[in-house]
């Protein structure tokens, strides 16, 4: 229950922490889309941080850029080419599909079809020897 | 053979995990290839450090190869490699411009005139937007820019003697050549 009560009060506490002190959009859709593409983009200087979350100075010049381009009326697709025109993919947090970036994606697939193989022949092999030879399952040959 | 195959598969999956280690570990994660390298170089046109009335920029260098280097006085790599580029400035075979980014003009101008100057004209970017332009995330910074107006090659932190001989002497125009 104490939990509880200090894990409420650090949610109250936290936006005192929040780093972007700009103005919010007067459009409540527009602020939206600032905060999902200010968390899509990474810091270059504090790499594991989104430009959302780093109190770097460049990372408050992006937002201020990504900022301007949507009070211009640029699109979520435009202002992500902007920065990886100048930046290249790893601004942003989710890499694109690429040849040069398939086996990323690719792997985890990959790695569990091969678990699934290995685990179907063992199996599979174990049956066939316990349906071939019963016995050969028990733990323990009787010994009685 | 089977038995071969059981042994031999665990055994190649490790091998090639170590090498993406052995390749993956050694590259420095600091280094992000820049994707404006074979692309046109960002134009623009700044207030001059020294004078603000006076404007500079990418067009100065029109049918030129030339440097831009991205600095501040709050930068120590910055002043690390100041040396060598006084020394560039005076081999002379290439006009290098200075980007001061994100700086205060008076400590700038200072810093100029204590250390010595290397650069044939500074551009001046309190606000960083011309340094987002060029892709540019931590000072210094180093570009070389082709005579066409494309982006030959950059450099991230300081210039050494060693990366300047390997990197970007090798793309200079030839000494001697008519230049301007």
């Amino acid at each position: 229950m104490r939990l509880v009560a200090l894990a409420l009060a650090w949610s109250l506490v936290m936006p005192a922490f929040a780093i972007d002190t700009g103005e919010a959009f007067a459009d409540p859709a527009q602020q939206q889309r600032y905060e999902r593409l200010i968390r899509e983009l990474r810091c270059l200087v504090c790499q594991n941080q989104s430009i959302a979350d780093s109190n770097a100075t460049l990372a408050s010049d992006l937002r201020r850029e990504v900022r301007d381009m949507l009070q211009a009326g640029r699109s979520d697709g435009e202002i992500r080419a902007f920065m990886t025109e100048r930046y290249g993919d790893f601004v942003l947090y989710d890499p694109p599909m690429a040849p040069r970036t398939l086996l990323l994606w690719l792997a985890p697939a990959l790695l569990l079809l091969g678990g699934i193989a290995v685990t179907g022949t063992v199996v599979l092999r174990r049956a066939r020897a316990a349906r071939a030879n019963p016995a050969s399952l028990e733990e323990e040959p009787d010994k009685s | 053979m089977k038995l071969q195959l059981k042994f031999l598969l665990p055994a190649v999956a490790f091998a090639a995990l170590v090498g993406f280690f052995v390749v993956g570990l050694r590259q420095d994660p600091g280094e992000i290839r820049s994707p404006l390298i074979g692309k046109p170089a960002p134009a623009f046109s700044n207030e001059s450090l020294g004078d603000a009335g006076w404007r500079v920029g990418s067009a100065d260098f029109a049918g030129r190869a030339w440097l831009l280097n991205v600095w501040a006085t709050w930068c120590a790599g910055c002043r690390e490699e100041h040396e060598l580029l006084l020394a560039i400035a005076r081999e002379n075979r290439v006009p290098m411009m200075g980007l001061n980014w994100r700086d205060d003009r008076n400590l700038a101008l200072r810093w100029l005139e204590q250390l010595g100057n290397p650069y044939v004209s500074v551009a001046f970017d309190p606000d960083g937007r011309t340094a987002i332009d060029w892709g540019v995330y931590g000072a210094p910074e180093t570009f070389l820019i082709g005579a066409d107006g494309r982006v030959l090659q950059k450099r991230i932190g300081p210039l050494t003697r060693e990366a300047w001989e390997r990197d970007f002497v090798p793309l200079l125009p030839p000494p001697g050549g008519e230049d301007g």
